[in-house]
C-alpha cells in the first residue's frame, strides 16, 4: 500500500494541491479588480457616495485576497523546477518566454500600481488613482492571458520542433501563443472569474439585504451583481459549449471521459446525465441517458457516430470517474447560475428585487459556487489530459524531477499544514469583513487614506473613533 | 555580434541584484520588526514597506521565471539541488506576505502575525543565503539533471553564507528605516545599523577568504590577471563604502547610510559574478551550455528591452509617490 506513494504521485498531488489553492484567489481577484475599477469610475463620474462606499469596502477585501494570490503564485513558479525539472528542461524554451512575459507585462504592473491604488489616493489625486486602479485590473487580465496560453499550449501544442537534446524548441511564436485551445480557454476562464466575483458580491449583497432592506450600498451591489449574472451566465454556457467542441477536435479522449463513453456509438451517442463510471467493467452503472443527445451536442447531428474509450489503449486513458463527475458539477453550477440570474431579472421587472427574501437567501447559497465551478472545470481540464503533461508528446511520468519520495512527501505535508493554516485564517478574515456591512465615509474626515473605515492602531487610540472602527475591529 | 546568452546572463544577474537590494531591505525590516518597542513603531515600520513589498518580491519571480525562460537547464538543475532551502523559503515568504494584511484584521491574533512577519522574513533571508552558499560550493550534474544527494546543500560554508545574508539584510533594513523614520525609532536604528554594519563587514571578509578555497577554479580567477587587479581593488571599494556608511550614521544623514549599504551589496554581487563567470551552475554548466535556443532568447529579449525600462520607470514613480518620512497614521487599514 505504502509503495504506491511514489515520488510521481506525491509530486502530482502537491502540484494539484498548490495550484488548486492558487486558482481560487486569482479567480476572485481578476473579477474584483475589474469591479473596483468600474466602481471607482462610477464614483468619479456620478459623485454618488454609494459607489465610493462600495469601492472602499471591496478594496480592503481585495487587498487580502490579492495578497494570498501573490504568495501562493510564487510557489507555483518555483514548483515547475523543484518537482518537474525534466518538464522544465524540455519545455522551457517554449513556455519559459511566455511566463517571462507574464512577469514583465502583468505581475509588475499589478504590483507596481497596487500600492498606489490601496494607499495613494490622497497623494496622487483622483485621476492618477483611477489610472492605477485600471492598471491593476488590466494587469490581472494580462496575467490570465499569458498563463492560459502556457496551459493551453500544454493541452494543444503547436508551433514547435524538437532538438537533439529532446527539448521542445520554438518555430512559430504566433502559433505557440495562439495555440488551438487558447482563445476558448481564455474566454471561458475570464468569464468564470467574472461570474465567481459576481456571485460573491451578490451573496454579500443578499446577506446585508436580509438584515436591512434599505441598506443603499447593499442594494446597489446586489443589483449590479444580478445584472452581471444574467448577462454573463448565457455567454459562459455558450463559451463552454464552444470550448467542448474545440476539445473534441483536439483532445477527443478527454471528451470520451467527460461523457462517460466507454464504448463507441456507431449510430448516435446518448448523453449520460448521471451514472457511476465503473472502471473495472468499463461501463457506466445506473446511467440515466438521453438518447442521441450527445451526438446532437457534439456533432450537431443526432445520429452521428462517436468513438469511445474502447478505441484507445488503456495506458493512454485518463481516470474517467474524476473527469466525468467534475464536468457535471461545473455544468450543473453553470445552469444554476443562469437560473439565479433569470430569477433576479424577473423580480427586478416586478420591482421586487430588494424584497424577495428567498432570492437573497439563494444568492447567499450560490455565493461560493463560482469557486466550486472553477475548481471542477480545472480538474476536468487537467485530469482529462492525463497521462500527459504535454498532450500526446510528454508523459507525466517522464516529466518528473529526480526527487526522492520522502523529500516530496515532507514538503507536501508542509504545504498542506501551512496552506490550511494561513489561507484558512485569511478566509476567516475575508468572511468577517464581508459580514460587516459597508458604511458610508464619515463626512469631515479627509478622504483618501481611508482612516474612516480603518482600524489602524492609531485610529483605535484616537478620539476620532467612529462606530465603523468598532465594527470592523476584532471580537 | 555579442552572444545572446551572455546578454541574458547579464539581464538575469541584474534581476537578481535588483531583487537582493529591494527585497533585502524589506526582509530586513521584517528581521528588525521585534525590536520595535511600541505598536506605533511597528505600524511605522510596516507602513514604510507596505505599498512596495509586492513589487520588490516580483523581482524574485522574474529571477525564477527568467531562468526558466532563458536557461531552462540551469533552472532544471538548481531547483531540485536546492529543493529544501527553496521550499522553506517559499513557505517563509507566504507567512510574511500575508502578515501585511492579516495583522490589521485581528486584535487577538495580531501577535501571531507579527511573529509570522518576523519569522518569515528571517527564514527567507537565511534560506537565500544557504542557497547562495550551496551554489558557490557547486552542484553535481550528470546527463542534464541534478546528480547529487538530498542534503548536499547543507554545509558549514552554506550556514555561514546564510547568516551573512541575514545580517546583511538586517543592515539594509536598518539603513532603510533610518531614511524613512524620525525621532527615537530613527536613533535606535542608527545604533543597530552600526553593529549590523560591523557584522556584515566581518562576514564579507570571512566569506571572501573562504570562497577561493571552495573550488580551485575560483582561486585561479581571483589570483591571476585580470582577477588579481580586482582582488586588490575590491577590498578598497568595500572599505570606501563602509567609511561612507559609518560617517553617514555618525553625521545623522538620512539617505547616505542606505545608499552606502546598497553599494556594499552591489560590490559583493560583482564579486560573486567574478567567481562564477562564465559558469552559471558551477562547476559543470556554463552560460552557453544552459542557454535556450536563440529563437527563445530573441523573442524574450524583445519584450524585456521594451518592458524593463517601463517597469523601472513606474516602480521609481511608486517609490517617489511614497517618498519622505512615513506617517504611521496614513495606512488605509
Ligand atoms: C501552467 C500550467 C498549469 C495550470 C495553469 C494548471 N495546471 Fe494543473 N497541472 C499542470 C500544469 C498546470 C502540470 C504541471 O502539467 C501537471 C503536473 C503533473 C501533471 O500531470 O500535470 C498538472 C496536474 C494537475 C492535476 C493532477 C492530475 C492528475 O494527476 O491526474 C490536477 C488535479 C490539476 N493539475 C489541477 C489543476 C487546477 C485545479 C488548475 C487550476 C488552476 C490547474 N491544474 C492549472
Ligand atoms: C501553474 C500555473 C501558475 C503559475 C506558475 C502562476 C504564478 C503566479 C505568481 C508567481 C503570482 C504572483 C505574482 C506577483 O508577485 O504579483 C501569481 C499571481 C496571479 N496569478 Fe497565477 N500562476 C499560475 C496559474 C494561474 C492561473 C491559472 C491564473 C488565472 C487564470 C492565474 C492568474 C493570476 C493572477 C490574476 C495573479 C495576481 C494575484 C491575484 O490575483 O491573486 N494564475 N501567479
Ligand atoms: C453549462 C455551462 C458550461 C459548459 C458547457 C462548460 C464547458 C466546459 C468544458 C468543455 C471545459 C473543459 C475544457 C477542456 O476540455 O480543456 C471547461 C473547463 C472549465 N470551466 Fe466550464 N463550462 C460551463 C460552465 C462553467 C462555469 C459556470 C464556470 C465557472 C464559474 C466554469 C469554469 C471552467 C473553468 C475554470 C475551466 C477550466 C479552464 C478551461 O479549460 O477553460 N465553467 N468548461
Amino acid at each position: 500500500m505504502f509503495d504506491s506513494f511514489t515520488a510521481e504521485i506525491l509530486a502530482r498531488v502537491q502540484f494539484a494541491f498548490t495550484v488548486s489553492f492558487h486558482i481560487i484567489f486569482p479567480a476572485f481577484s481578476i473579477g474584483l479588480a475589474s469591479y473596483l475599477a468600474v466602481l471607482n469610475a462610477l464614483w468619479l463620474r456620478t459623485k454618488d457616495e454609494t459607489y465610493l462606499t462600495l469601492f472602499n469596502y471591496w478594496k480592503k477585501i481585495f487587498a487580502v485576497a490579492f495578497g494570498m494570490g501573490v504568495v501562493s503564485g510564487i510557489v507555483m513558479s518555483y514548483q515547475f523546477g523543484t518537482n518537474w525539472s525534466v518538464f522544465s528542461d524540455r519545455t522551457g524554451p517554449v513556455l519559459g518566454p511566455l511566463m517571462a512575459y507574464e512577469v514583465l507585462s502583468a505581475f509588475f504592473l499589478e504590483a507596481g500600481f497596487l500600492g498606489i491604488m490601496l494607499f495613494g489616493r490622497a497623494r496622487v489625486g483622483d485621476r492618477l488613482h483611477m489610472l492605477a486602479t485600471a492598471m491593476v485590473a488590466f494587469g490581472t487580465l494580462m496575467s490570465a492571458t499569458w498563463i492560459l496560453s502556457v496551459n493551453s499550449w500544454m493541452q494543444t501544442p503547436a508551433g514547435y520542433g524538437i532538438n537533439e537534446a529532446g527539448q521542445f524548441v520554438p518555430e512559430d511564436w504566433w502559433q505557440i501563443v495562439f495555440n488551438p485551445s487558447f482563445p476558448y480557454r481564455l474566454t471561458h476562464m475570464v468569464l468564470a472569474a467574472y461570474l465567481t466575483t459576481a456571485l460573491v458580491v451578490g451573496g454579500v449583497g443578499g446577506l446585508h439585504l436580509l438584515r436591512n432592506r434599505q441598506d443603499r450600498p447593499a442594494r446597489r451591489m446586489f443589483s449590479m451583481a444580478m445584472w452581471m449574472l444574467i448577462c454573463v451566465a448565457p455567454l459562459q454556457i455558450f463559451a463552454g459549449d464552444a470550448h467542448g467542441l474545440n476539445t473534441l477536435e483536439h483532445q477527443p479522449v478527454k471528451v470520451m471521459a467527460m461523457e462517460g463513453h466507454y464504448h463507441s456509438y456507431p449510430d448516435g451517442a446518448p448523453l449520460i446525465l448521471f451514472g457511476i463510471p465503473n472502471a473495472k467493467e468499463k461501463r457506466v452503472d445506473y446511467a440515466i441517458e438521453v438518447p442521441y443527445l450527445s451526438s446532437l451536442i457534439l456533432k450537431h447531428k443526432w445520429d452521428a457516430p462517436l468513438d469511445g474509450l474502447d478505441t484507445v489503449p488503456d495506458a493512454d486513458e485518463p481516470p474517467v470517474a474524476i473527469v466525468f463527475w467534475s464536468f457535471r458539477i461545473m455544468v450543473g453550477i453553470g445552469f444554476a447560475i443562469l437560473g439565479l440570474g433569470a430569477w433576479g431579472l424577473w423580480r427586478r421587472f416586478r420591482g421586487r428585487l430588494f424584497d424577495d427574501r428567498l432570492l437573497h437567501r439563494a444568492a447567499i447559497v450560490m455565493g461560493p459556487m463560482g469557486f466550486v465551478a472553477v475548481l471542477a472545470g480545472w480538474i476536468t481540464t487537467e485530469v482529462g489530459r492525463q497521462p500527459y503533461t504535454v498532450y500526446g508528446l510528454l508523459r507525466t511520468s517522464d516529466s518528473l524531477a529526480p526527487v526522492a519520495a520522502p523529500a516530496v512527501a515532507a514538503s507536501l505535508l508542509a504545504f498542506i499544514v501551512v496552506y490550511f493554516f494561513v489561507f484558512g485564517a485569511g478566509t476567516f478574515y475575508l468572511l468577517r469583513m464581508m459580514n460587516a456591512p459597508p458604511k458610508a465615509p464619515i463626512p469631515g474626515i479627509k478622504e483618501g487614506p481611508l482612516r474612516t473605515v480603518s482600524m489602524s492602531p492609531v485610529a483605535q487610540t484616537n478620539a476620532d473613533e467612529t462606530p465603523v472602527n468598532r465594527e470592523t475591529r476584532d471580537v | 555580434m555579442f552572444e545572446l546568452s551572455f546578454i541574458w546572463a547579464g539581464i538575469i544577474a541584474f534581476a537578481v541584484l535588483t531583487y537582493v537590494i529591494l527585497d533585502g531591505f524589506d526582509l530586513g525590516v521584517g528581521i528588525l520588526f521585534p525590536l520595535a518597542e511600541t505598536e506605533r513603531e511597528k505600524a511605522t515600520m510596516m507602513n514604510s514597506i507596505a505599498p512596495i513589498w509586492d513589487g520588490n518580491e516580483t523581482w524574485l519571480v522574474l529571477g525564477g521565471g527568467g531562468l526558466f525562460a532563458v536557461f531552462p537547464l540551469a533552472y532544471a538543475v538548481i531547483m531540485p539541488a536546492l529543493y529544501m532551502p527553496i521550499i522553506l523559503m517559499l513557505l517563509a515568504l507566504i507567512f510574511r506576505g500575508v502578515a501585511f494584511e492579516y495583522r490589521w484584521r485581528t486584535e487577538r491574533w495580531k501577535p501571531v502575525w507579527d511573529r509570522a512577519f518576523f519569522g518569515g522574513s528571517i527564514v527567507a533571508a537565511f534560506m537565500q543565503g544557504i542557497a547562495l552558499g550551496a551554489l558557490v560550493q557547486g552542484i553535481d550534474v550528470a546527463d542534464r539533471a541534478y546528480a547529487g544527494g538530498w542534503w548536499d546543500w547543507l554545509s558549514l560554508f552554506s550556514i555561514l553564507t546564510g547568516c551573512a545574508v541575514v545580517v546583511g539584510y538586517a543592515l539594509l533594513g536598518a539603513a532603510w528605516l533610518v531614511m524613512k523614520t524620525e525621532g527615537p525609532l530613527q536613533r535606535q536604528m542608527e545604533g543597530y545599523a552600526r553593529w549590523l554594519a560591523m557584522g556584515t563587514l566581518g562576514f564579507i571578509g570571512i566569506v571572501s577568504l573562504l570562497t577561493p578555497f571552495q573550488d580551485p577554479v575560483y582561486f585561479e580567477r581571483w589570483f591571476n590577471m585580470p582577477g588579481l587587479a580586482l582582488s586588490v581593488a575590491m577590498p578598497g571599494a568595500v572599505l570606501a563604502a563602509a567609511w561612507a556608511l559609518f560617517s553617514g550614521l555618525k553625521a545623522h544623514k538620512d539617505a547616505q547610510p542606505f545608499l552606502a549599504a546598497l553599494t556594499l551589496f552591489g560590490l559583493c554581487f560583482i564579486g560573486i559574478g567574478i567567481s562564477f563567470y562564465p559558469h552559471i551552475v558551477p562547476p559543470g554548466l556554463t552560460i552557453a551550455d544552459a542557454a535556450a535556443p536563440d529563437e527563445s532568447l530573441r523573442f524574450a529579449l524583445v519584450g524585456t528591452v521594451v518592458l524593463v525600462p517601463m517597469i523601472l520607470a513606474y516602480t521609481a514613480y511608486a517609490y517617489w509617490v511614497f517618498r519622505g518620512k512615513v506617517d504611521p497614521d496614513e495606512g488605509y487599514h
